[in-house]
């Protein structure tokens, strides 16, 4: 069977089994739709985690990226993952003891004060739609390239999905089907990793065929080290960013990782204290099989790359390369005339453009892999960018229903009332999010990174301090959260979109004015510092919380008795 | 649950805290990123150790510090009678 049977096959089977899991379990209440009862087993949140939280970009452009980086790509390795210590450690067994259905809940409650709670949805608001646009343009890609459909279709496919079953299921059914789009995802990534470790070292774990030599007896990585010093670029083990630089985006990625609504509020769907632990570390476990396997793929992946196409012949080159060539991924461009592939640093000279996003999808074609695992990571990618793109979702349609309707506005309203409002602003964020796929804005890609760095300014001193800071006031709160949120949009507004330097075409000459050196991807770790010196240095001068906050932080940091939520 | 015990609970998941966070920073910000290159000079299998750190070694360390965590703190519950 040729590939796009393989593709329609395998995504056809996963998507009715999506559709399936919506409708066995349909939400019937607000505790459904936004928790999904409280009564989710550790290990089912652990698996759910890991999907909402790997994304089309995990899934699709990381081990590209890292192919391309060498060493710096690191930043994101140690980041998405080390998020997960700070989450398990810091925030989510307190969270869950606290019992509430949101993070601006927690905010609002903690801080006493409707004020505080608006900023934390706007927050909360800004951070999941810049990372939810992301994924569905995801979706629309892995359509237009696998099954040839146009990425308005694709996304339109997309967004039926998500629709069906965030709409229907809530949180009840965005956990079961995570769970499902776990599975499906790593064995998608898993497979042709293994393979492709088994042709090029004998050894079938993809993470010590990483470490180990290939058939002429020479490690990979020496090789790689090797072929990349013959071709001027830095080595492949070595990095070419500053060392504070490669510091700062590392702590921005974990500490905006521990910051995101969209995963923590994953460890409000357990059923006591110590399961919200568990399922972190189940959460982090079931992500590491991806995050230690991806590096190795990058590995093999650049070094296959460079060897098939590195001064060879262009007539000579396989078929695969043709069929990327056409949808643009693959650019050459014969400089000197001579019919033959230069793939150098020296921008001058070099000949070969290649689209990072190749080193997944195209990876098992370049390895001649049977055509069912090439349509398998068709269905992985979709699986990733649903999975993401409806925790996301869920995330807006509460900030909106819960936060919004219930708390602020209309305080009366029934419980009925306010699931009805939930469904319609998910269906809502759906349609935003997926006019934002069709029609991706230009800064999208840039400001994903820099989700990170606003939220680890803005949410992630402020909840550290309401747990382990008992004088934690309102007035330090705020004013940290709010001072930390501009001073990151000022930075990257300055040094990433040249706004106040006559635009885009001075960000690069802005790089020697950098603060301290540190990127705008890295600065959010600055932007956190700020917060809690504020924070602190207000909350010293001013009133301290009224008595039932404290006891509220006692009781949050006392494991026993997390009952059901309550509103 | 009596305001001394409350208090020796926190503390003692502070003190927990405290060293499971410094494993976390010394085998991510340390090893992996600015002792890198004297690490990278030890070579293990086809591995420089400080790129293994930052690449593999790192996650290894952190999925194991929060089983870790999650065994001290459940003991820790059980101490001071907080498992219910």
């Amino acid at each position: 069977m040729d590939i796009q049977t393989w593709t329609w096959i395998l995504v056809g089977l996963t998507f009715s089994l999506y559709i399936g899991i919506a409708i066995w379990s349909k939400a019937s209440s607000t505790g459904d739709f936004y928790v999904a009862g409280k009564g989710v087993h550790p290990i089912a949140n652990g698996l759910a985690t890991a999907a909402d939280w790997m994304s089309a970009a995990s899934f699709i452009s990381m081990a590209g990226i890292i192919s391309f980086s060498g060493y710096d790509g690191s930043v994101y390795l140690m980041g998405w993952t080390g998020g997960y210590v700070l989450l398990a450690l810091l925030l989510a067994p307190y969270l869950r003891k606290f019992g509430k259905f949101t993070v601006p809940d927690f905010i609002g409650d903690r801080y006493y004060s409707n004020k505080a709670r608006v900023v934390a949805v706007f927050c909360a608001l800004i951070v999941s739609f810049t990372y939810v646009a992301g994924q569905m343009q995801g979706v629309g890609i892995v359509f237009s390239r696998f099954l040839e459909v146009n990425i308005t279709t694709g996304v339109i496919i997309g967004m039926v999905i998500v629709l069906f079953y965030a709409v229907l299921g809530g949180m009840k059914g965005i956990t079961y089907t995570q769970v499902a789009q776990y599975c499906v995802l790593i064995f998608a990534f898993m497979v042709p990793a293994i393979f492709i470790s088994i042709q090029m070292t004998g050894n079938p774990i993809p993470q010590l065929g990483f470490g180990a030599a290939g058939s002429d007896g020479v490690y990979l990585l020496d090789k790689l080290d090797g072929l990349h010093r013959d071709l001027g670029f830095h080595e492949y083990t070595s990095g070419s960013k500053s060392k504070i630089d490669v510091f700062a985006i590392t702590a921005a990625l974990m500490l905006g990782t521990a910051g995101l609504p969209h995963v923590i509020v994953r460890f409000f769907t357990v059923k006591k204290v110590s399961d919200a632990r568990k399922s972190a570390g189940w959460a982090l476990l079931f992500i590491a099989v991806l995050y230690t396997t991806a590096p190795a793929i990058a590995l093999f992946a650049r070094t296959n790359l460079i060897e098939t196409v590195s001064n060879q012949n262009y007539a000579d080159m396989p078929e695969w390369f043709t069929k990327w060539e056409t949808t643009g991924l693959i650019n050459f461009n014969d400089k000197n005339g001579d019919g033959v592939i230069q793939y150098v640093a020296d921008a001058n000279k070099n000949e070969l453009e290649v689209n990072r996003d190749i080193m997944v999808l195209a990876n098992p074609e370049i390895a001649n892999l049977p055509n069912w695992v090439i349509a398998l990571v068709a269905a992985g990618g979709l699986a990733a960018a649903l999975s993401t793109a409806a925790g996301l979702l869920l995330v807006i349609s509460s900030s909106v229903s819960h936060d919004i309707i219930k708390k602020i506005i209309n305080p009366n309203i029934s419980d009925k009332g306010e699931l009805l409002a939930a469904r319609l602003s998910a269906v809502v964020g759906v349609c935003i999010a997926g006019y934002f796929g069709i029609n991706p804005p230009g800064f999208v890609a840039a400001v994903v990174a820099l989700a990170f760095g606003l939220a680890a300014a803005s949410f992630f001193p402020a909840i550290v301090l309401g747990i382990f800071n008992k004088k934690m006031n309102r007035a330090g709160a705020v004013t940290g959260m709010v001072i930390g949120i501009l001073l990151m949009l000022f930075y990257m507004l300055k040094f990433k979109f040249g706004v106040f330097d006559g635009g885009k075409s001075a960000v690069a000459s802005l790089k020697s004015d950098w603060w301290f050196g540190i990127s705008p991807e890295g600065f959010g770790v600055v932007a956190m510092i700020v917060n809690f010196i504020v924070s602190i240095t207000i909350s010293k001068f001013t009133t301290p919380p009224p008595i039932e906050v404290q006891q509220l932080v006692d009781n949050i940091r006392n494991p026993s008795g997390a009952g059901v939520a309550t509103h | 649950m009596s305001e001394k015990s409350q208090k020796e609970y926190w503390n003692e998941n502070l003190k927990y805290l405290a060293i499971l966070l410094s494993i976390w920073f010394l085998v991510s910000f340390v090893f992996g990123i600015l002792l890198v290159d004297q690490l990278n000079t030890i070579k293990i299998a086809g591995f420089k150790l400080g790129f293994w750190f930052a690449q593999q070694g790192a996650i290894y360390v952190f999925v194991i510090l929060i089983f870790v965590y999650i065994q001290l703190m459940n003991k820790l519950d059980k101490k001071y009678n907080l498992d219910k």
